[in-house]
């Protein structure tokens, strides 16, 4: 286990960004992709690849920011990228970073830092390559995997995936006089799944690419700083899939934070820091959140009751609220 | 032993090596950069030793233990992506789990080397050899090779880095030999030096579509309906050229290691004058060579053939060579289901090769030596007899089946 004092010292050691004023102009996720208007994934990549800079070698798991991203000989990737498959994300972290460090250490090419990061989406990530990126995190090796999470396959026209909310409507989970809710399932909560399970892993946040201002690129700077195996867990707004005016999608990222739903944090060597701390704050009621989706124009009072109540649980009564379920869905027998 | 070499050693030493220890030494012997590994038996006897080397500081490279063949063989191709030389391998279901990045190994062009340690595809569970798994590549874009010895297992894996890492081919290669009799089974090689074997095998370049910050590429975009087709006959047009690779790379291998590989596609052995010929891949040839040799004692015109690549096939070649004969024997150690006659994969291939020779030989399959069952001499002798003697529409034949089959052209074969 490692010192508090150490762990501090490390977290303050990454090169911050501390006003949008010195975050870099150049890009290096350009033109050239088709992603839809005020699609937030589009920022999640574009903002880690600045954050992360040129020495970056990028795989892109299947997903909607593969095939919205990538059309041949219209690439918007400055550093190198390559697809990988859909459940292949950690793996394919793993294979780059081992790789290189082969070749520096033999001297067949030239020994520097450079950033092996994989994104993978809420299936591709959550569902199908949690295996992969379960032993990527066993590694030792220097890599990022981010899972970018607009809460559906996005893709592939709207398909429910276990990230994806109670209750809301997919392709998959339409509503109807029979059923109502067809998508009963809570949302899958990965990333502290991830943290508890890998005692290699160095560095697990949960961001989201608007708000708060820079926390997510400083987060993505301090997962590639610290290195090791780290994972980010992004939550985007995505107008397409969650049925809403590209507009805002600003807003309900921050709504999905304020509200509690999605709680903003860092886990550096064990230890729990909340980036936005919703229990210092008045949480704006789930409603107001959910009410602007046109997911969920099926909820009545009772859907969002629920809502409501699982949140103020999550909040209330867990051991570390949104992490650690101890209290909550897990409780020690009598 | 050693040394027939003029400046440096060619071989280190001789030692008692399995199918999978011959790899290993390859493997060791290439610099390899990066394995990864997951257990199945039986090919895994290869990372159980490339993981002694590792430790013992004989060897090194990274060392990847995945959390499954898909993750393992991704990590294979990507590290390959990167510039490093990679070995991943696999038997049976393994194989199979692995399939989607076996499909994209192949299509991302990444020149990995595989062991496949042939195994029956389970249900029910069989250790046992069958050529099924291995065989599922075949339409992918790799490059397929039969081994038979654990020599040759060495020999050929050096030489597969060599072909599939050539600039004009960039694919990967399996290397398959059968599960048990020679994944386990042990026997003397000749162990080549370092200095060789840097003079057989140059240094992988991936060239322009290496993934580094210096070569800021994109690799495989979606192009869809519009480059789809020409993408394809890339690939295909690298396969063509593979070939001629294959030539050059056993004419090199023979120079530098004084080995005698003639024809680097098939063996053939007492096919001269032979109105029969047995074609078959893998373990099978040594009891077929037996066979071929106690026949010939007793004045038989029989004649045996060894087919070593199955990727790129050998089509005029062994178009050529089959023709001659007036009767061709096909050992199958796998089955196609449903295929053309109910014939196994190789038969079918053997048929498709000699449709357009000008002498049509009668061709007869055998189905033999499913999920490990041992194909003996006696087998072997009777596949030539029941070629011989059977109907013209008694094409294909079950070797040693317990059962006898009703209808059909199966026909029981006596043990």
């Amino acid at each position: 286990m490692v010192s508090t004092q150490q762990a501090k010292k490390e977290f303050e050691s990454a090169k911050l960004y501390t006003s949008v004023h010195n975050i870099d102009l150049e890009e290096f996720y350009s033109s050239g992709h088709r992603t839809c208007q005020g699609c937030e994934s589009a920022l999640v990549m574009r903002d880690f690849v600045k954050a992360s800079g040129p020495r970056t070698v990028v795989t892109g798991a299947t997903g909607c920011m593969y095939v919205a991203n990538t059309s041949y000989m219209t690439t918007p990737w400055v550093v190198p990228w390559m697809h990988t498959q859909l459940g292949a994300g950690g793996a394919s972290a793993i294979g780059m970073a081992a790789g290189l460090r082969a070749l520096m250490r033999k001297g067949k090419i030239k020994n520097e830092k450079i950033n092996v990061i994989n994104f993978s989406g809420d299936l591709g990530g959550g569902d199908m390559g949690l295996g992969g990126i379960s032993g990527a995190l066993q590694t030792d090796y220097d890599l990022l995997v981010i899972i970018y999470d607009n809460e559906s396959a996005a893709n592939t026209d709207i398909q429910a995936t276990n990230l994806t909310p109670y209750g809301a409507q997919t392709t998959f989970s339409p509503t109807g006089p029979a059923k109502r809710i067809m998508h009963t399932k809570w949302k899958k909560n990965v990333a502290p799944m991830m943290a508890v399970g890998h005692p290699n892993c160095k560095y697990v946040a949960t961001a989201c690419a608007t708000w708060p201002p820079m926390d997510y690129m400083n987060k993505v700077k301090k997962a590639l700083d610290i290195g090791g195996p780290t994972l980010i867990h992004t939550l985007d707004p995505c107008p397409k899939g969650w049925d809403y005016h590209p507009r805002y999608s600003g807003e309900l990222g921050q709504l999905a934070i304020k509200s509690g739903l999605f709680p903003l944090y860092e886990i550096i060597k064990g230890e729990v820091r909340y980036t936005y701390d919703a229990r210092k704050q008045k949480r704006v009621p789930v409603r107001e959140y959910l009410e602007k989706q046109g997911r969920f124009t099926h909820f009545i009072d009772e859907d969002y009751e629920l809502f409501q109540t699982k949140v103020d649980e999550m909040w209330n009564d867990w051991e570390i609220p949104g992490v650690a379920p101890v209290k909550g869905i897990l409780k020690l027998a009598q | 032993m050693a040394a027939t070499m003029k400046q440096t050693k060619v071989y280190d030493r001789e030692e008692l090596a399995s199918g999978t220890d011959g790899v290993a030494q390859a493997v060791r012997l290439a610099d390899v950069d990066v394995f990864a590994a997951y257990p199945i038996r039986p090919y895994t006897g290869v990372m159980d030793r490339l993981a002694k080397f590792i430790a013992d500081g004989k060897f090194d490279a990274e060392y990847i233990i995945a959390d499954g063949e898909h993750s393992q063989f991704e990590i294979g191709k990507h590290a390959s992506s990167v510039g490093a030389r990679a070995f991943v391998g696999s038997s049976g279901t393994g194989w199979l789990y692995a399939m989607e990045a076996l499909a994209t190994t192949a299509t991302d062009r990444l020149p990995v080397v595989a062991l496949v340690g042939n195994r029956a595809l389970d249900d029910p569970g069989a250790f046992g050899v069958e050529h099924n798994d291995a065989m599922l590549v075949r339409d992918l874009g790799w490059l397929v090779v039969w081994v038979s010895t654990a020599q040759e297992a060495l020999d050929t894996t050096l030489i597969a880095y060599r072909v599939a890492e050539d600039p004009t081919v960039l694919m990967p290669c399996a290397v398959a030999m059968d599960g048990g009799y020679l994944t386990h089974s042990e026997h003397i090689i000749r162990v080549p030096t370092k200095e060789s074997v840097s003079k057989f095998l140059p240094r992988y370049n991936l060239g322009k579509r290496v993934m580094h910050p210096d070569n800021p590429v994109s690799i495989a975009p979606q192009i869809n309906e519009d480059w789809c087709m020409e993408i394809r006959r890339q690939n295909w047009e690298a396969a063509k050229r593979a070939k001629e690779v294959i030539y050059k790379a056993y004419k090199e291998f023979n120079s530098v290691f004084g080995s005698n590989y003639t024809n680097p596609f098939f063996d053939e052995h007492m096919t001269s004058g032979a109105e029969t010929i047995v074609i078959g891949m893998g373990t099978v040839s040594s009891a077929a060579k037996v066979a071929v040799n106690r026949l010939r004692e007793k004045g038989e015109k029989v004649g045996f053939i060894k087919l070593r690549w199955f990727r790129p096939f050998p089509t005029e070649e062994l178009r050529k060579a089959l023709s001659r004969a007036k009767r061709v024997a096909v050992i199958d150690r796998d089955f196609a289901h449903g295929g053309p006659d109910d014939g196994g994969v190789l038969y079918n291939e053997v048929r498709s090769v000699l449709f357009d020779a000008k002498n049509k030989p009668k061709v007869v399959d055998f189905i033999a030596g499913l999920g490990g069952r041992e194909i003996s001499i006696e087998d072997v002798m009777e596949v030539v007899s029941i070629t011989k003697k059977c109907k013209a529409d008694e094409r294909v034949h079950w070797v040693g089946l317990r059962e006898r089959k009703t209808g059909g052209t199966h026909v029981r074969m006596k043990r």
